[in-house]
């Protein structure tokens, strides 16, 4: 079996084997063991990968292609370059991290962590496809299973909040159907068969007007799990219900989804309708990065000011990927990678803060360094890092997001990258209010005066988390030079 | 001569950061402390040894001129020139920074492990002031600008977990939120100018872009702006960073609340190093400041720094907490570096401003940290920060007593003490460039002198207090820093400065001017002569005096209420009415918006759901009726 599809098989042997689960002991025993498979094949990959590209040029790098339907000649297509191993990696990081932190999963476990890696199977199939339909598929298997993980398991107003998740990202995906058949019927355009091959599609030149028609609707299909303005709503609500390590994947590896469709699909196959749309998308991405961030400012929920902090730094994605030059794709890449470690971590710690205090108001809490001081100093690294504190990865993803903007001349780009920086100002102001008042200061609430540590589990789970955002943080030149390689043929479209 | 070992000066203080943090509940606090001392030892050997090396063996070339030695490695791309590399760069003012900062360091550490004993997060502490030191050696020795805003950025990230220490205490932890934010405002500007440099000139090396026929300094006149230079701005904004960081008018209002970390941290952090690197940003971007637009940026630093000092030395008159006094006055006297750097020339002797900030910012180190660490003493021994629970201490503390006099005479610019050398500089540059800067300069040297003493006499001399227990002068541990910042106070006057550091890094001759010295001198007496008319012995007379000024003198006790001009422009206009409409035109407007959708979407399947009968005559009716519908409409097309 190929190197790439044991991605999906061995989740799914997960799957099989988690049905004959008896009780919870055995389900994370069984999703411990294939997500962590799961996570050393990624770092196999990431090797396999560095010692392929030595004596292999394409784009794309251990391709597979199989008919699938012939009719419309859909594949199922596979392959790889330097951004999607990346996603991979983050990904199974993630997950594994999320079945540690999900270790007393109390209610209905089996059930979770089969929903749960079905999720993973979907993300991991749509990172490796590079067939349209295919891709198309993968997004809707990662995308149902949320529904059921924020209505069973969830809290607070959860069915709402995953028929609001749901119907929106359903929305979205309408949306994007009609652009990719759009892509799918203009394949012929230079005389070929039509084909859902992105590569293939790549080689065609596509009439403008059908570009200007569908970089929109692919560009929003996207963009909604993207967290864009003003389609994100469904997101603090659907966070703020969610388990823990549901929104840990959600925000960490779902969301990145987004972005990364919007950059193989739309970015690459649409460079026209690009070029004409992103002056109207760099507004709507400003205003989501600076809106999110003040918006964070405000709440007092935990979770709805990482979800808000999320909507500012993904918008971000969206602005790199509007400023159309490699340093700020890379950028744009880079902050994903960044914000997904970032931001799962950050929900690991809120869910075990929760767990032990149930409340989840920041005004309710303070003085928690001194009860719970792994957990407590964890979030201030995760703060930290979230703010762009150089040594942490979200830092140098940032620097190259500014520095790509600013390669763009003109008035609009100008003003347009210096709201985009102003609001690492608001980053910080939103995180150092919620590190003051929640873990400095005096203890507020006598309950609070014994808090159990933390555990081997959830100290496994966080570290596995930290390692990358340092690693990223520290030297951050190979993970870097490896995108900006795998960005070229994707830039020369633009050009 | 190889300098590569150098890296090692700020890697030795991370290992020690490392190594205490990770094991900060494993390591007993009597071997942390010697752990981190020796760390910072090494350090402290290797600066010395570079020091020797560069100034009196390799540093000068051939003609006589300071060369700079340069060792990097790439540390991350943006595209294929514009990328950030971390590495060291040995050149005059880095060589003089690194002994700058390795003296105090060690010196603050050796003094802490006094000062800090039996406090819980004794490791802690030693972990965070070697984060410091390391962050604050790379700072001084960045090769690139890109490199010197990462440890920027890390400096501000020590001094916020530094400040924050005593961290249950509400005041210290909105004191460090204070101090991080507002110099992360400021960063911004830095942040941007970074940018725009690198951008237009296509590097962000020191060496490339302070060439005097590089492309910043050969090109500026080529893309402009509103009629500056583009690298105008670029200066303009880089030095709202520096100003941030060395608390200079408007940004300064972090500083005196940052008095709330231990004092040792005021001595080191907030006093002697990290205050003064946006002395040094603007130093080491000095040749783009002077020559660009004609200086253009370089004005704006003279007048931030002129008012900045006069502002802070009068406020310093008013205040009643030692600690604070001492933050107003360390601003006051960056206001004197900065101004001094705003005055300077480049070439040769026209370069002493230049040479006397430099000179300044060396001398000003040692004293200012002798006066915090000795403020240290005695808040160590009377267990308070204000001046009205202190008098009489020169009985009970004569270590303190004398080596604190020594500092208040050096910062009061007593001859043959350290401080007149500089600050005399500081004033021949002011008076041969612009004569009401120098008014400024010699104002702020009266109430210097002035404000000083009114601390010395108000702490040592009057009556005893009521004190808890009998004030005892502290261990030796705390005493000797005392002694050897007291001796640098005096000896660091007397090198020669400008054989050493000078703007266009040719040494040249400089000589006392007398008459100038002269009056300098007098207005400084003059200072110490009211301060012992006003305090040496308890009287009436002060609080006559602040009565006679009135609104003055509370407008000034009050910091002139920049306090609460920001307090104002965060809480009530951004919070208030920026922020708070936002999350509610969020849940409102943007996501009613969408609940409006959902709900009609829902109200129409409502609508529509009747026809969905399940009886087979109104199907039967219903496509009947379409049939002719279609019918008709392909009549009507047919027909035209």
């Amino acid at each position: 079996m190929d190197i790439l599809t044991l991605f999906i098989v061995v989740p799914v042997i997960t799957i099989i084997a988690l049905v004959f689960a008896k009780n919870l002991k055995q389900a994370r025993l069984v999703s411990v063991l294939g997500m962590g498979i799961q996570f050393l094949m990624s770092l196999n990959l990431i090797y396999a990968y560095f010692n392929e590209r030595k004596v292999n040029d394409d784009i794309m790098v251990f391709t597979k292609d199989y008919m699938w339907f012939e009719q419309f000649n859909i594949h199922y297509a596979i392959g790889v370059d330097g951004i999607s191993v990346a996603m991979i990696v983050l990904s199974a990081l993630v997950v594994l991290a999320g079945v540690f932190i999900s270790w007393k999963m109390e209610e209905l476990p089996k059930e979770f962590f089969i929903s749960l890696i079905i999720l993973a199977t979907g993300v991991f199939g749509f990172f490796i496809s590079i067939d349209l339909f295919t891709m198309f598929v993968f997004y809707e298997i990662a995308v149902i299973p949320m529904y059921l993980l924020i209505g069973i398991w969830g809290s607070g107003q959860k069915e709402y909040s995953a028929m609001k998740l749901t119907l929106m990202l359903m929305g979205a995906s309408a949306l994007l159907l009609v652009g990719i058949l759009g892509i799918y019927f203009n394949s012929n355009a230079d005389g070929g068969a039509l084909t859902f091959n992105i590569l293939e599609i790549a080689q065609v030149n596509i009439p403008l007007e059908a570009q200007k028609l569908f970089f929109p609707l692919t560009f929003i299909g996207f963009a909604v799990l993207g967290a864009m303005f003003p389609f994100h709503t469904w997101s603090p609500d659907g966070h703020a219900s969610a388990p823990t390590a549901v929104s840990m994947l959600h925000a960490g590896v779902l969301m990145k989804l987004g972005g990364y469709g919007v950059f193989r699909v739309a970015m690459y196959l649409l460079p026209l309708g690009a070029v004409s749309w992103s002056n109207f998308f760099i507004v709507l991405s400003v205003i989501g990065v600076f809106y999110g961030a003040l918006a964070a400012v405000k709440q007092t929920d935990l979770k709805y000011i990482n979800a808000y902090s999320s909507v500012s730094h993904l918008s971000m994605v969206l602005f790199a990927l509007l400023m159309l030059n490699k340093t700020a794709w890379t950028g744009a890449i880079l902050q994903s990678l960044s914000h997904g470690f970032m931001t799962a971590l950050f929900f690991a710690l809120i869910g075990m803060l929760y767990s032990r205090t149930h409340t989840r108001d920041v005004t309710k809490m303070g003085g928690l360094l001194k009860v719970i001081p792994f957990i407590s100093v964890m979030y201030v690294i995760a703060g930290l890092a979230s703010l762009g504190l150089p040594g942490f990865s979200g830092f140098m993803a940032e620097m190259q997001i500014f520095v790509g903007a600013f390669q763009n001349e003109g008035m609009f780009h100008r003003v347009a990258t210096i709201i985009t920086i102003s609001a690492i100002v608001v980053t910080a102001v939103y995180i150092l209010r919620v590190v003051g008042m929640m873990l400095m200061g005096p203890i507020k609430n006598d309950n609070h005066l014994n808090l159990s540590k933390a555990t081997w589990y959830e100290k496994t789970g966080v570290i596995l988390l930290l390692i990358p955002i340092v690693f990223m943080g520290v030297v951050p030149i190979w993970l870097s030079d490896m995108i900006r390689e795998s960005i070229q043929p994707f830039i020369e479209r633009m050009l | 001569m190889d300098f590569t070992y150098t890296v090692l000066i700020p890697l030795i203080p991370l290992a020690v950061f490392l190594l205490l943090g990770l094991n900060y509940n494993k390591i007993k606090p009597a071997i942390s402390g010697w752990i981190g001392s020796l760390g910072l030892f090494s350090s402290l050997v290797l600066s010395y040894y570079t020091a020797y090396q560069y100034f009196l063996v390799v540093g000068k070339n051939a003609d006589g001129v300071y060369q700079q030695f340069i060792y990097k490695w790439r540390w991350m791309s943006f595209t294929d020139t514009l990328q950030i590399d971390m590495g060291v760069m040995i050149d005059q003012i880095s060589v003089m920074m690194l002994i700058v900062v390795s003296t105090i360091s060690f010196m603050v550490h050796l003094y802490s492990r006094g000062y800090m004993k039996g406090d819980p997060g004794y490791t802690k502490f030693f972990a965070f002031l070697s984060l410091f030191t390391f962050s604050m050696m790379g700072l001084v020795l960045a090769t690139n600008l890109f490199q010197i805003y990462i440890f920027w950025e890390l400096v501000g990230v020590s001094s916020f977990l530094l400040i924050g220490y005593y961290y249950t205490k509400p005041s210290a932890v909105a004191a460090a939120k204070k101090a991080f934010i507002v110099t992360r405002f400021a960063d911004l500007g830095f942040l941007i100018g970074i940018l725009i440099v690198g951008y237009y000139s296509g590097s962000f090396d020191f060496q490339t872009i302070n060439a005097l026929d590089g492309p910043v300094i050969g090109n500026w006149a080529s893309t402009t702006f509103i009629g500056l230079s583009v690298f105008t701005w670029a200066m303009i904004l880089i030095f709202i960073g520096g100003a941030g960081k060395s608390a200079m008018f408007p940004l300064h209002i972090w500083l005196p609340d940052a008095m709330e970390g231990p004092t040792p941290v005021s001595a080191l952090i907030h006093a002697a190093t990290m205050v003064v690197a946006g002395v040094y940003l603007v130093a080491r971007l000095f040749p783009i400041f002077h020559f660009v637009d004609d200086g253009y940026a370089l004005n704006i630093v003279m007048w931030v720094g002129a008012i900045s000092s006069l502002f802070a030395a009068i406020i310093a008159l008013t205040q009643n907490d030692i600690k604070r006094v001492l933050a107003f006055s360390t601003m006051s006297q960056i206001g004197y570096m900065m101004l001094a750097l705003g005055v300077s020339k480049y070439e040769g002797h026209g370069g002493l401003g230049y040479m006397a900030s430099m000179f300044h910012l060396f001398t000003h180190a040692m004293f200012k940290a002798l006066l915090f660490l000795g403020a240290g003493s005695i808040i160590h021994a009377v267990h308070s920060n204000f001046l009205k629970d202190m008098g009489g201490l020169r009985k009970y503390m004569p270590i303190t007593h004398i080596t604190f006099l020594i500092a208040a005479l050096s910062i009061s610019g007593v001859p043959f003490f350290a401080g007149f050398f500089s600050k005399d500089e500081i004033l021949v540059a002011a008076f041969q460039h612009n004569k009401i800067v120098y008014i400024i300069t010699l104002l702020v040297a009266g109430l210097t002198a002035f404000y000083m003493f009114r601390l010395y006499f108000g702490i040592f001399w009057g009556e005893d207090k009521k004190y808890e227990h009998i004030p005892h002068e502290a261990p030796k541990s705390m005493t000797f820093p005392l002694i050897f910042l007291a001796f640098m106070s005096i000896a660091a006057g007397y090198i020669h400065f400008s054989e050493y550091v000078t703007a266009d890094n040719k040494p040249f001759e400089i000589y006392l001017n007398y008459p100038l010295a002269a009056i300098a001198v007098t207005v400084g007496f003059l200072g110490i002569l009211l301060a012992y008319v006003f305090y040496k012995k308890p009287s009436e007379l002060p609080v006559k005096v602040s009565n006679a000024f009135g609104s003055l003198y509370k407008w000034a006790y009050h910091k002139f209420y920049i306090d609460e001009v920001y307090m104002f422009v965060t809480k009530e206009i951004i919070f208030k009415r920026i922020s708070t409409p936002f999350a509610w035109f969020d849940k409102k407007i943007v996501d009613g918006t969408m609940d409006l959708i959902g709900n009609s979407t829902i109200a129409s399947a409502k609508g529509i759901k009747g026809m969905q009968s399940g009886k087979v005559q109104d199907y039967a009716f219903a496509f009947i009726a379409g049939v002719v519908v279609l019918v008709m409409i392909f009549i009507y097309n047919s027909m035209i």
